[in-house]
């Protein structure tokens, strides 16, 4: 047994700043001071703040150490795992309050989360299946194999409300039972693991920290339809993911969780992974199963759906990460208790992707309901040196933004779609008053555009001839009437495109001329950015009055745009000027100003 | 796998790891006075010995810790079980043997065993 469990996130963000490190440095240390058989070193998924990785912490005392370097281990095993004196100098500042060390589960960040999709995220180490097994993994799966009828299964998940996490929010039972109905000598189970928005990371999150709990569900899924095959499709560019899905498998094949006769039940049940190489568009149903088969990822129009004519032509279920990681919970503790979260249409949690100008980037599960004030202010800190809530954009290249009008919204599914913007995948890009809102529909414009898999010429032209006027306007070429041939133009890429990505590319564009238009018109007929965000509609100017020449921003400038003899007023030549806004940032004398 | 009880076997013996990982209020804490003096005194096999025979034991609601030096240094090693909803226990210069004992009768059968304590060694 072990006195001491200490925690070290091993998700991508973490990772990415050296924690792997971090952990071989602890176990030297440990071995060093001769306490490696009464401390734990673990490996675990996502802890959700992101921000401040790379994150470890101690048990039992629940230290939350926050940034921690190389350098900072030797103190944390001498003074805290050897002498028991937490290093509070390391310690995550919310949960010192004064003297006292509060429970991490007590700042603002957790407390109004509530964990079911990442229950197990930052908890266990996701590559031992008997961590997840003492976290009762697996016993939904020998529950519904030696206690429940498959028609039971279908019932529970249909009465708890559970809708897809993908972004559509279809309800995951009715899912189910439409494939279950379906009578085929083979049918499948499969994952959808291809998240592609610019900005959210919730499923890789769950895979890299969880990731048996997505084979339960869909060997439960399994059963409950009929199928024997699953598959997950995940992109390629998720190693850790990739890997620690492949162990998960592996581990749980030799555990006999996967494979022939599970639980002497009779019913058979094997996963296997497929490799995506990345395009947003396999991201939709139809071409995902497409690219399974080996195919070029691209859609085909629906009926028949998936449930009746999908993988192989069998009859198919296709859920994503985040709705397969509730399954198992709901199995366990019944329908009532999931109906319990949530509102009336929407029931559970969410997982959000927090990024942006907000100051806790990262990874935050919240129920159903729980208000964009709340997600932003409280649980993500608010907004970055100190600006001002402009907007939020969720769901991504398909979905839409929220401006602070609608701060105090309930966020379900049907809130949001009523607004003009999406639940989607779980994306959340906060924006300030710096942020141009045309500029934010040209980014996402140019991302489908890239993304759009040719097949139909609504979406293959429409997209580019959309993002060839957002160009013209932030370039500053706008003429009276672009605005209206862009909105005309939007509704008919979304009537004529034959799947989901073609049908929601022009949200960015429509959402935003719904809630910022005057943005729109100020770059038109004005041919000013208000934000001051577009390049081509901004100069830098040297206010007179308050330059003392000194020279620093022409030392500064990379381009040599700025002229002028020491302690004399200096001047930009626009023509040489790059807008880069670097002489700005430098001057101290707020003798630039951005116009 | 072929039953529930193979998965139930698997989840007892590893529930112990991941326990410490939760918040429990109510478990049995045993803190065992770690400052310099302590060290010096012997501490640490006291400690490793509470730690082997709780798991000898299967004993998952108790969790050892460490603590600083509580100003009576003549009396280390010093161990305090602290037990929700009753009075601290203090026990003064302890040994492993002396550890094992407790274990087996303060925490498992709840009876303190008076001739460690401070009472005893303070009269």
């Amino acid at each position: 047994m072990y006195r001491s469990n200490v925690l070290v996130c091993g998700g991508t963000g973490c990772s990415s700043s050296n924690s792997q490190e971090i952990m071989r440095r602890l176990e030297e240390e440990i071995k060093k001071k001769g306490l490696d058989k009464e401390v734990n070193v673990v490996c675990t998924g996502c802890f959700g703040l992101c921000s401040l990785g790379p994150v470890v912490i101690v048990y039992p005392e629940g230290s939350f150490y926050s940034q921690v370097t190389l350098a900072d281990i030797p103190e944390i095993v001498e003074e805290h795992l050897l002498k028991g004196r937490i290093v509070k100098r390391l310690l995550y500042q919310e949960t010192i309050d004064k003297d006292a060390i509060h429970s991490l589960t007590d700042t603002p960040f957790y407390k109004k989360q509530k964990r079911i999709a990442l229950r197990n995220c930052g908890v266990i180490n996701p590559e031992v299946i008997e961590e997840y097994i003492a976290m009762d993994g697996y016993s939904a799966l020998g529950k519904v194999l030696t206690e429940m009828k498959p028609e039971e299964v279908i019932q529970v998940i249909k009465d708890s409300g559970l809708r897809g996490r993908g972004g559509g929010g279809f309800p995951t039972g009715l899912k189910w039972s439409l494939a279950a109905q379906n009578d085929a000598d083979q049918k499948y189970v499969c994952c959808n693991a291809d998240e592609g928005d610019p900005g959210a990371f919730m499923d890789r999150s769950v895979l890299e920290g969880d990731p048996h709990s997505v084979l339960e569900a869909m060997a439960i899924a399994g059963y409950a339809i009929g199928a024997t095959q699953g598959y997950i499709y995940i992109r390629a560019e998720y190693p850790i993911a990739v890997e620690r899905l492949q162990i998960a498998i592996q581990q749980a094949r030799e555990l006999g969780l996967l494979g022939k006769n599970i639980f002497d039940s009779g019913f058979d049940f094997d996963i296997e992974l497929r490799l995506g190489s990345g395009a947003f568009v396999c991201g939709e149903e139809t071409s995902l199963l497409a690219s399974i088969e080996g195919h070029r990822g691209e859609p085909r129009p629906r009926p028949p759906y998936p449930a009746v004519k999908g993988l192989y032509g069998k009859p198919t279920i296709l859920n994503n990460v985040e709705t397969y990681a509730n399954i198992a919970q709901i199995i366990l503790h019944g329908a009532d208790w999931f109906q319990s979260v949530g509102t009336e249409r929407s029931k559970g949690t969410k997982v959000f992707a927090l990024g942006g100008k907000i100051k806790h980037t990262g990874l935050v599960e919240v129920p159903m309901g729980t208000t964009l004030r709340e997600i932003v202010e409280e649980i993500g800190g608010g907004v970055s040196d100190g600006g001002k809530f402009k907007a939020a954009q969720t769901g991504g290249p398909s979905g839409g933004c929220i401006p602070s009008k609608f701060l105090d919204i309930e966020i379900d599914y049907d809130n949001l779609t009523e607004i003009g913007a999406m639940m989607g995948s779980g994306g959340l890009i906060v924006m300030d008053e710096s942020t141009c809102m045309v500029d934010i529909a040209e980014f996402f414009l140019r991302f489908t555009v890239d993304e759009s898999c040719g097949k139909c010429t609504a979406c293959r032209i429409g997209t580019k001839r959309l993002l060839e006027m957002l160009e013209k306007i932030t370039g500053g070429r706008g003429e009276d009437g672009d605005i209206e041939k862009l909105e005309s133009l939007c509704h008919y890429i979304k009537d004529n495109s034959l799947c989901a990505l073609g049908q929601t590319a022009p949200n960015p564009v429509l959402s935003t001329l719904q809630y910022f238009r005057d943005e729109y018109v100020a770059h038109v007929h004005d041919h000013h950015c208000p934000a001051g965000a577009c390049k081509e509609l901004t100069i830098y100017r040297v206010l007179p009055e308050k330059c003392i020449g000194c020279t620093k921003c022409a030392r500064n400038c990379p381009v040599g745009a700025i002229h002028g003899n020491v302690k004399e007023h200096h001047f930009i030549d626009m023509n040489k000027c790059i807008k880069c806004g670097v002489c700005m940032e430098n001057c101290k004398f707020d003798a630039i100003v951005r116009e | 796998m072929k039953s529930l009880a193979e998965l139930q076997a698997i989840r007892d013996k590893v529930r112990a790891q991941v326990s410490v990982r939760e918040g429990q209020e109510d478990r049995i804490r045993i803190l065992v006075g770690m400052a310099t003096c302590g060290i010096a005194a012997g501490a640490r096999p006291v400690l490793t010995a509470f730690i082997d025979e709780l798991e000898k034991r299967g004993i998952t609601n108790v969790q050892v810790t460490q603590t600083g030096c509580i100003g009576i240094c003549q009396f280390e090693p010093v161990v305090e079980v602290v037990t929700p909803g009753k009075d601290k226990v203090t026990y003064v210069k302890m040994t492993p043997e002396m550890a094992v004992r407790v274990v087996n009768d303060h925490i498992v059968n709840g009876n303190v065993v008076q001739e460690f304590t401070i009472g005893a060694h303070t009269k």
